[in-house]
């Protein structure tokens, strides 16, 4: 471990808290929003790398990779599912798809 | 050496990071990401899983970027002017979350733990397939299994009616 465990949380704190701002400001776009949990799961693996170079264990650098398939599979779904809603509507915005709403 | 290199990656990733999530151009946007993207990857590379490293940038900046890229220019999005950014009332609850979390963030940092740094070493490929394929052979599966219902799910999502 060539720097102290803190700093590396605290950079994927950071990361996070990022992440999960631009998920709250950018309800109007898709798009943006996808973007925002990419960052958020990006932080997440950081700290499970991190993690495991302080105590010195693959376990953590295993379930970053396993998040990084689960990351694939969730946007290949996401994107699908964003051109079809802009197929139907033709728009991104997440406020037009309200039609659930009672 | 490897400490200056961190904070260096560190920085790279905190400023493309913050540039992609108030970029108003949805490109713009993606192209941070992927800096952000290979300044996460040479972290990994410092913190001795080079093999992470490796498939963060096939993946993440090779793959997933890419298929962003795809659907923004398919759809139109491209341009700017279509786009409507959030407006400060819109960024005032993330803030807000923002800087309480960071609060939290902040407190944690002032009770400082001292730790012992060592030498920089790294995981090689061996240890981390064995590893991998013994102890946890069953989310190995589990995952390919999800692998294998998001590329039907999208199949069907996609299809030309």
């Amino acid at each position: 471990m060539i720097v102290p465990l803190t700093h590396v949380l605290l950079l994927a704190g950071i990361i996070f808290i990022m992440g999960l701002a631009c998920v709250v400001a950018w309800r109007s776009n898709l798009i943006m929003m996808l973007i925002g949990i990419e960052i958020m799961l990006n932080a997440a693996m950081l700290a499970f790398v991190g993690g495991g170079a302080h105590w010195g264990l693959v376990d953590g650098q295993i379930f970053s990779l396993i998040i990084m398939a689960l990351t694939s599979a969730e946007v290949s779904l996401a994107l699908s599912m964003v051109v079809y809603l802009h197929r139907r509507r033709k728009t991104v915005n997440a406020n037009d798809f309200s039609e659930l709403k009672g | 050496m490897e400490q200056i290199f961190f904070y260096i990656f560190a920085a790279v990733v905190l400023i493309a990071t913050l540039l992609a999530i108030t970029e108003r151009h949805a490109v713009h946007a993606i192209i941070f990401l992927a800096t952000s993207f290979f300044g996460l990857a040479g972290i990994f590379y410092l913190l001795g899983a080079p093999l992470v490293a490796v498939f963060e940038v096939i993946i993440y900046a090779g793959a997933i970027m890419v298929l962003f890229l795809f659907v923004i220019m398919m759809l139109d999005m491209g341009d700017p002017d279509k786009v409507r950014a959030p407006s400060l009332c819109e960024w005032l609850p993330a803030l807000i979350i923002g800087i309480v979390l960071l609060g939290a963030v902040a407190a944690l940092v002032v009770t400082h733990i001292p730790e012992t740094l060592s030498q920089w070493s790294y995981t090689d490929a061996r240890h981390f397939s064995r590893v991998m394929f013994q102890r946890y052979g069953i989310a190995v599966e589990v995952v390919s299994m999800q692998l294998l219902f998001a590329l039907v799910g999208a199949l069907y999502l996609g299809r030309r009616k």
